[in-house]
């Protein structure tokens, strides 16, 4: 098989090329897709930052919205992080 | 489906009350229960709108008909969309080529979020793959995506694979569907495929690789 391969010349290997740019392209289109946040998520979190500094205080930026899918299930996440208490 | 002399009224025409929904259907010379109604070839897709096709879709599932199929064009744009938005299961086709698995991902993630069933909250429609222009041999030699690979990318059940085959543009150069070619292994794998989508579990044909014989080594593979 060797020697045939050589006289015929051998083709490269390209199967796993083409794999590996796939998952590369997908996953990179997949994550784009989540990154399409609903319109709402920047008012939500000024609300959210307004409300919040009335009790603590807080650092605009301290407060993350986020919503994502999973399968059929939307999951919003808020990630508020507190100031060090001194 | 070799009827383009036979298409006087299209679907554009139905969905435009230019003509009836019997004026417009052919019947398929090949398969007694089995009608065609034809995507207008002069206008663009464009012309299709949701609350037409959905009229349409309506009156044929009240004509009795067992099952709808709807075509969709390649590519994704607005024809694909309108063919797969009223959809109960979805055959999604694919090449072993990069540009081809991805456009598949990209349709199954329509199919998952801009149709009918996603919208309303209804059960999610069946997805299936089919994997055409398979070259077993190819694939053994590391030349082409494998079945697995494919699979491992989609993530949907596999319902049949289609052998690469010069039989196909031979049947379609003919206008005869490859599924009524006789001995050939296109044929056998499509009805494979339609035995698979009635519910029958049958071995997957025609995806191991077979060793070329002396003669074809000698005068050159095809």
């Amino acid at each position: 098989m060797s020697l045939l391969s050589f006289l015929i010349g051998e083709k490269k290997k390209t199967a796993s090329v083409a794999k590996e740019r796939l998952q590369i392209i997908l996953a990179h289109e997949r994550s784009g897709k989540s990154a399409h946040q609903p319109d709402y998520l920047p008012d939500l979190q000024r609300d959210l930052i307004a409300v919040l500094s009335k009790y603590v205080n807080i650092n605009p930026g301290d407060i993350k919205v986020n919503l994502e899918r999973q399968d059929n299930l939307e999951v919003l996440e808020v990630k508020i992080e507190l100031p060090d208490a001194r | 489906m070799g009827c383009e002399r036979r298409v006087v009224y299209d679907f554009v025409n139905v969905i435009n009350g230019e003509a009836t929904l019997n004026q417009a259907l052919i019947k398929d010379k090949h398969s007694d229960h089995l009608y065609v109604l034809a995507a207008s070839q002069t206008r663009d897709k464009e012309a299709l709108t949701q609350d037409g096709v959905e009229r349409v879709l309506r009156e044929l599932a009240g004509m009795d008909f067992e099952f709808i199929v709807c075509d969709s064009p390649a590519g994704i744009e607005t024809g694909a969309m309108m063919a797969m938005h009223f959809a109960d299961e979805a055959v999604v086709v694919t090449n072993p080529e990069v540009s081809s698995v991805r456009d598949s991902d990209r349709i199954l993630g329509m199919l998952g979020s801009k149709t009918m069933r996603a919208i309303q909250g209804q059960e999610p429609i069946k997805e299936h793959l089919l994997i055409t222009r398979y070259n077993p041999n190819r694939v053994q030699e590391g030349q082409m995506l494998s079945l697995e690979d494919i699979q491992d990318i989609l993530r949907i059940p596999l319902i049949g694979v289609i052998p690469e085959s010069e039989d196909v543009l031979q049947a379609s150069n003919q206008g005869v569907p490859a599924v009524l070619l006789e001995k050939s292994d296109v044929a056998e794998a499509y009805k494979d495929v339609v035995d698979r989508f009635l519910g029958k579990d049958i071995p997957l044909r025609f995806t191991e690789a077979v060793k070329p014989g002396l003669l074809q080594r000698v005068f050159g593979r095809r």
